[in-house]
């Protein structure tokens, strides 16, 4: 059988991706470039049961989306640059509470009201540090229609799987462009759903990692009762300030996201003529596009250019990066900040390679012509 | 026979935080006691609380607890209810965290008369940051950020959420303790958002700044300040100021959240 396809806004893939992904919860505030998320929401999760809210803020939202998720339902909250700061109290919440969730940040430029309708990747150090404290983060960037619909469901996976909130991260061009899709079949993406207590409700403990280091989640309004708190607490998910307890909690909560395996799971890169490249582009998504434009061009006139593109930003992909930077001379970072990941690519790269940067902050994409020049430079 | 509150409370989590002389355990106790009126399964109940001295009563009660972030109780209990309609949603909390930082949350969980009952202690102060000024502070009073009195205008909760659309508002004080149980089993039993207000004290960080010289003056002013909504419809205008009225202020039946929601995924199913 042929498979569904249609031509589909990025934002659009996003809510049917959330769908497929078995999203029954959307907590929303209205904000440009997101909106469209919430309203394709608004439509189909009440048809399968599912539940839709416009809260009175953002933060609100936030609450509303760990509320749900707490309740069992696989929930979902989307926003942008000024939306996502106000939510940074509740993601925190959500990382220390280990409440699945996933945010879209569908990104614009900043700081604050910015140019609403113009696209950034300004909000991509925000993802990772924007809540207070030491935190792991898992943060993805699509750079298609297509890679939004896949991601958002691989998003939800790893939410559910690492009992964590996961950020999809992708600017306004890719948010609002439309694209060719076709539609997964049922079971053809992987549909994670989060782990079970096996613990009777006498013995469970929220946050007792001496089976895993991710804990299983009992829903409220099941067999299970527990606390659930945003203060450091014990495995019993009571307050404490033992420094021993604290300490040992704070650190299996960034190792089950931080240490090798799980990171080999979660990292998600493509590689584009990077085999035999002399310069590699680091880009993701929408100036991902332009560097792949602009690769083709130069492989043309026999210069070895390649395109490194992240799909996971975080945890950032350290190891193949220090790989590369010992392979060729130069790592272009291209993005549409003032250099947010570059400071990753410079940390892993140590100086073993050079590690020019474009950036532009003016609400224009990065076009093709601005990367071939930057690479002919760096050679 | 003494009231059996051990099989509601989480075994090992007393003695609690809050200091000799404060009305928050008396609501605590009122709260249980109209949990058992109303026979709430505590499985299927969940009890959500923002950040102050108040909203430690979710670590003490054996249920489904949520102790969220500062002001955000009301939010996390409507994507609680939400997602789960048929559990009993219960917020407790402070003055400030409900009504300051927390103020968006309660007037529009008020509005949208989602089934919940929110049990939240006036004590006029943030207690547990050492006695700053809330929007409760009576005006002139004193507090550590308004040692030369509080220039502010006070905020009336229970008008507050009658206006913002509660269907069910009850007040009543931590004097009154028999009363508490009785407005809170009414507040669970209305369907639609219930707030019960309960006029509080704070006598370390409050009581001590504003001449109360101990806790049984706090109690004999929570005493004088009550007017039962009855007695009130019978005083002056000047007899009843500087009262509270207490008791049922305002019920009204008016469609709950969820049952709505229910009729749109009805329509969205059938579309």
């Amino acid at each position: 059988m042929a498979k569904k396809v249609a031509l589909l806004q990025g934002n659009d893939a996003c809510a049917q991706g959330a769908l497929y992904a078995g999203c029954m919860f959307f907590g929303g505030y209205p904000i440009t470039p997101s909106t469209e998320i919430a309203e394709v929401l608004s439509i189909e999760l009440p048809k399968r049961g599912g539940k839709f809210i416009q809260m009175e803020d953002e933060i609100g939202a936030m609450a509303s989306v760990i509320g749900a998720s707490l309740a069992g339902s696989k929930s979902l909250t989307a926003s942008s640059g000024p939306g996502v700061s106000l939510k940074q109290e509740l993601i925190g919440y959500a990382c220390i509470a280990e409440i699945p969730c996933v945010i879209i940040n569908v990104m614009r430029g900043g700081p604050s009201t910015g140019m609403p309708t113009g696209p950034g990747q300004s909000d991509v150090q925000q993802a990772r540090w924007g809540t207070h404290g030491d935190h792991a983060t898992i943060a993805v960037a699509p750079a298609s229609v297509q890679e939004i619909f896949s991601e958002t469901v691989r998003a939800f996976n790893l939410a559910e799987k690492y009992r964590m909130p996961v950020q999809v991260l992708y600017d306004e061009i890719v948010g609002h462009m439309r694209e060719r899709i076709e539609f997964p079949e049922a079971g053809e993406l992987e549909v994670i759903d989060r782990t079970a207590p096996t613990d009777s409700p006498e013995d469970y403990k929220p946050f007792d990692a001496s089976k895993s280091d991710v804990p299983p989640l009992a829903a409220f309004g099941s067999d299970y009762k527990f606390h659930v708190t945003g203060l450091n607490k014990a495995a019993d998910g009571f307050p404490t300030t033992k420094a021993e307890l604290v300490d040992a909690e704070e650190r299996r909560q960034i190792s089950k996201v931080e240490k090798p395996e799980a990171r080999a799971d979660i990292e998600s890169n493509e590689e584009y003529l990077t085999d035999d490249a002399e310069v590699v582009i680091f880009a993701y998504g929408s100036t991902s596009r332009s560097a792949r434009y602009a690769v083709n061009e130069l492989r043309k006139e026999g210069i070895k250019a390649g395109l490194f593109r992240p799909i996971t930003l975080w945890p950032f992909p350290e190891n193949r990066i220090a790989e590369l930077a010992k392979q060729v001379k130069a790592i272009v970072v291209a993005e549409m900040n003032l250099g947010q990941m570059l400071l990753e690519v410079e940390r892993v790269a140590k100086g073993t390679c050079a590690t020019p940067f474009i950036g532009r902050v003016d609400g224009e994409p990065i076009n093709p012509g601005q990367l071939i020049a930057q690479v002919k430079e760096a050679l | 026979m003494a009231y059996d509150y051990d099989k509601s409370l989480r075994p090992g989590k007393l003695p609690h935080i809050w200091c000799p002389g404060c009305g928050h355990g008396i609501v605590m106790k009122g709260l249980i006691r109209a949990m058992d009126t109303c026979e709430l399964d505590r499985k299927n109940t969940a009890i959500v609380s923002g950040i102050g001295c108040a909203s430690r009563i979710s670590g003490y009660i054996d249920a489904c607890t949520l102790h969220t972030a500062h002001g955000r109780a009301a939010a996390f209990a409507t994507g609680v209810k939400m997602a789960k309609p048929e559990m009993n949603v219960i917020v407790v909390g402070g003055d400030g965290d409900g009504t300051a930082i927390g103020g968006n949350h309660f007037i529009h969980a008020c509005r949208r008369n989602i089934d919940m009952t929110y049990v939240i202690m006036n004590n006029f102060i943030y207690g547990m940051t050492g006695g700053q000024f809330s929007p409760c502070t009576p005006t002139g009073d004193k507090a550590s950020t308004t040692v030369y009195g509080n220039p502010d205008p006070v905020f009336d909760i229970s008008k507050l959420a009658i206006g913002a659309g509660a269907t069910f508002v009850a007040r009543t004080t931590a004097f009154h303790a028999t009363q508490i149980d009785k407005l809170i089993a009414e507040g669970i039993k209305h369907k639609g958002m219930s707030i019960i207000e309960v006029i509080d004290d704070c006598p370390t960080t409050y009581g001590r700044r504003n001449q109360f010289r101990s806790v049984i003056d706090m109690m004999k002013r929570l005493k004088d300040m009550a007017v039962p909504v009855a007695a009130a419809a019978k005083m002056t205008a000047e007899q009843l100021d500087g009262k509270m009225l207490t008791g049922v202020l305002h019920k009204e039946v008016r469609p709950e959240y969820t049952e709505q929601y229910a009729k749109i995924i009805d329509l969205a199913k059938s579309a």
